[in-house]
Parts: C-alpha cells; sequence; structure tokens
C-alpha cells in the first residue's frame, strides 16, 4: 500500500494525498481547511480492507500525518501556541482540558440540534419574505391643474442668452503700447510704470509689460525697480541715472 | 338560508379568532401578540384569549393546519401527518444535509452569539469561514454587527433558526452545563492517558 496514493474525499479537497501535501507545501491549500481526522479516518478504512498489517506505510503515514498536524496546529495558534508554551505543564494541561471541555459541549450542543432537526423534521411551513406594513401614502395638498399649467408655462419659456463675450480674452497687440512708451518717452526722459498704466484693464497691463521688456530688450530703456513690487521706473537709454533720493521716497509713499 | 360558519358558537372572542386566523393565514413569519394585537386593533389579552381558541382548533390531529408558538410568536404550519405530501410538493433547503461543521458551527452561534468567525475557529480548532457562509446562504445565521476590538463581523442564529428546530425562543436550548462532559471529566482522562505512557 503507498500512503502517498491513499485517495481522499473531504469537505475542502478531493484527491491523492500526495497532491494534497504538495498543494499544502505550496500554500495554495488552507491546512485550517483540512479536516485532518478525515484523512486518518480514510487511511484505516483503506488499513482494513487489506488482511495484513502493512508496517511500512503505517510508518511512513505517521510520520506524514503529525507533521501536517503539527502545521495546523500552528496555523490555527500561532500566538497561542506561544502562550501555551511559557504554561506551566499543570497549566497547560489545565488549559487543555478546559478548551476540551469547551469544545466538547459545543458538539453535544450540535449533536442535540441534529435530534431535535431529526424530531422537528417534518414540520413544514410557508417561507417567504417578511410580511410588509401597507405603506405609508403621503397626503399631497389639493390639487389646482390651471396653477400647475401657469407654471409650467413660467419654466416653457426660452432662457436668456448668456453672455459668452467673457470668456474670449482680448489681447491687445503689443506693438499699440510699443508706439505709447516711445511717444511718451519722446516727451519725458524717464516714466512710471504703473502710473502709465494704471487706468487700464488687467489684460493690456500684462500686455504692456511685454512692451516694456521688448523696449527693454531692444536697448532703447533702462528698467529700474529699487524691491520686488516697488514701481517700475523707465527711462531712456543714458538716462538711466535716476535721482536715488526721488526713487527712495517714491517708494516709500507708494508702499505705505 | 345557509348559516355562516362559526368558529366556536356564541363566544364573544368569535370575530377577534377569525380575524388572527386571517392574519396568520397571509403571514409568512410568525407573528408576535403585539403584531397580532395591532393589526387587528384590539387589546394583546383580548388577542391572547382568542389564540386560545384559534389553538384549539388548530391542534395536531384536528386538522390539516396546525397552530405553533414558535420563534418569538404564533404561526400555522402543516400538521405532522402531512408532512409526507408536504416533503413531496417542497423541498426543505434551510436544514437539508446539515453538515456535522454546520451544525457545531450552529451550535456555537446560538449559544455563544453574536460571535465571530475567529471565535468560531477558535473553539472548533478549524477554520469556519465554509460553515458560517453555508449557514447564512441557508438563511439560520444573519450578521449582527461587528466585534468591539478586532471589528470582525459577528453572526447570531435568525428566527428562521428557532422556527426549523421548532423553539419558541433561544432560551428552549438546553443548558450547556446539562450536556457533554465537564472540565473535570476531561482533566481526569488526560491524566490516566499522561500516566499510562509514563508507566
Amino acid at each position: 500500500m503507498i500512503v502517498r496514493e491513499l485517495e481522499l474525499d473531504l469537505d475542502a479537497f478531493e484527491g491523492p494525498f500526495d497532491l494534497l501535501l504538495t498543494l499544502v507545501l505550496k500554500d495554495e491549500l488552507e491546512l485550517r481547511e483540512i479536516d485532518v481526522a478525515g484523512i486518518v479516518l480514510s487511511f484505516l478504512e483503506r488499513l482494513a480492507e487489506r488482511e495484513t498489517l502493512d508496517l511500512e506505510a503505517c510508518g511512513e503515514f505517521l510520520v506524514l500525518i503529525s507533521a501536517l498536524l503539527e502545521l495546523k496546529a500552528r496555523g490555527l495558534f500561532p500566538e497561542e501556541a506561544a502562550e501555551l508554551a511559557e504554561l506551566e505543564p499543570e497549566a497547560a494541561a489545565e488549559e487543555l482540558a478546559r478548551r476540551l471541555a469547551e469544545y466538547r459541549r459545543m458538539k453535544d450542543a450540535a449533536g442535540w440540534l441534529r435530534e431535535r432537526l431529526e424530531t422537528e423534521g417534518d414540520r413544514f411551513f410557508r417561507l417567504g419574505p417578511a410580511p410588509l406594513a401597507p405603506k405609508l401614502e403621503t397626503p399631497l395638498a389639493p390639487q389646482q391643474p390651471e396653477r400647475l399649467a401657469q407654471v409650467l408655462r413660467l419654466l416653457a419659456v426660452e432662457p436668456k442668452q448668456v453672455s459668452l463675450a467673457h470668456m474670449a480674452l482680448r489681447f491687445p497687440p503689443v506693438t499699440q503700447f510699443l508706439e505709447r512708451f516711445r511717444a511718451v518717452l519722446r516727451r519725458r526722459s524717464r516714466f512710471d510704470f504703473d502710473g502709465e498704466v494704471a487706468q487700464l484693464s488687467r489684460v493690456e497691463q500684462a500686455v504692456a509689460f511685454l512692451a516694456l521688456l521688448e523696449l527693454r530688450r531692444s536697448g532703447e530703456i533702462v528698467i529700474d525697480q529699487a524691491a520686488p513690487f516697488a514701481p517700475i521706473r523707465v527711462a531712456r537709454t543714458g538716462e538711466e541715472k535716476i535721482d536715488r533720493d526721488e526713487r527712495t521716497v517714491g517708494w516709500n509713499v507708494r508702499s505705505a | 338560508m345557509e348559516r355562516p360558519l362559526r368558529l366556536i358558537a356564541g363566544n364573544p372572542l368569535d370575530q377577534l379568532a377569525r380575524t388572527i386566523e386571517a392574519l396568520l393565514v397571509i403571514a409568512s413569519a410568525p407573528l408576535s401578540v403585539d403584531e397580532l394585537a395591532d393589526a387587528a386593533d384590539d387589546h394583546a389579552e383580548r388577542v391572547e384569549t382568542a389564540l386560545r381558541l384559534v389553538g384549539e382548533r388548530y391542534q395536531e390531529g384536528r386538522s390539516g393546519i396546525v397552530l405553533e408558538q414558535v420563534a418569538g410568536g404564533w404561526a400555522f404550519r402543516a400538521s405532522r401527518d402531512a408532512a409526507d405530501a408536504c416533503a413531496r410538493l417542497f423541498e426543505k433547503p434551510a436544514q437539508r444535509n446539515l453538515s456535522q461543521a454546520s451544525l457545531e458551527t450552529l451550535a456555537i452561534v446560538a449559544y455563544l452569539g453574536p460571535c465571530s468567525r475567529p471565535d468560531i475557529a477558535r473553539i472548533r480548532g478549524v477554520s469556519a469561514d465554509s460553515a458560517v457562509a453555508n449557514l447564512v446562504e441557508r438563511g439560520l445565521i444573519a450578521e449582527a454587527g461587528r466585534d468591539d476590538a478586532a471589528g470582525a463581523i459577528r453572526y447570531r442564529t435568525t428566527p428562521l433558526f428557532e422556527r426549523v428546530f421548532g423553539l419558541e425562543s433561544l432560551s428552549q436550548l438546553p443548558r450547556l452545563d446539562d450536556i457533554g462532559e465537564d472540565t473535570e471529566q476531561i482533566r481526569e482522562r488526560l491524566h490516566a492517558v499522561a500516566e499510562q505512557r509514563t508507566a
């Protein structure tokens, strides 16, 4: 008799014993799900079918099944095993007896349920969804069809066209500001950028700033700013010596 | 002229008894006295008295229908004489082929519930996942909140469980102390085995 070829028919597994071992070792089968007593029973049945006692098979089976049991015990009680190891033999036996008694009581309770099922098995009754109480109806106020039509007419009016004008940003051409600043610089040697664009929209101010950078790049102007966010002073090239006192005062006044 | 059938002739609770009969016949689950009283728009005490009248008529052996007190309420069921015919008409999936694992799990939930799958696994020594899923599918147990500490789902038995097992309530289960060996007996056996091995 070859133990590994023992055919098993358990709740969680059906097939030869060696396949079960392989699956368990590969972690593809939860050992917790396996009823080890079932394996032992299958083995004993096979053993009983034979007339001679196969000691070799028994030995092999004992080794395999005890290894399986140890693995299962460790899997089931990873922490409790450590707890139990620390107990004195007497206390460990006590704990074991307590747990066995607890299980035994539940097993006997299950036996009682089975008996009860047999004696009560001839009870037939109607099964179905829980009876529903009548649904509460929400009372409605008296209805006026004319009023409803009136309200619907209000809703049926075509809505006003929504202006999307603000969606499209209109950028004035940079050249417009190039010309403007050049004209200013022809009249004055220097000017204050913030003052010059104060009346313009944000988009126009941004374009004006681009024009300023353009003029700076072409070397027509010199830009000076005392500190971040301070007024930007613009001067014709060659006129960049801006009076320091004037600049400081200007910065202070505007920043205050 | 045909005379109307009377349940119990001359009893002042006759009408209420007939109403209760009607309510029980349309119900698919046991009805409590309060539910019957609400639906019949009558007093609970009168309903209890009327139930006794209905029960007298619908007793085992007198009718194909039997009134029983089960799962915290009152319900009609088929008489036992008709069980074979009923079984031919339909199967009883809730309790058919309950495995030993399922029965043990059911016992644990019935006695210790609400309890979680880890609680059951600790007592039985094997994973309870498939047994619990099976019992939930049969409608014999249901979820009942979560474990405070670990957050595991806890289970309790359902009214269907009580109905299938013919219990008025869970208190009708035998006391755990009255069944099974006690710790003392098991301890003695353990010691006896240990002594044999060391001898």
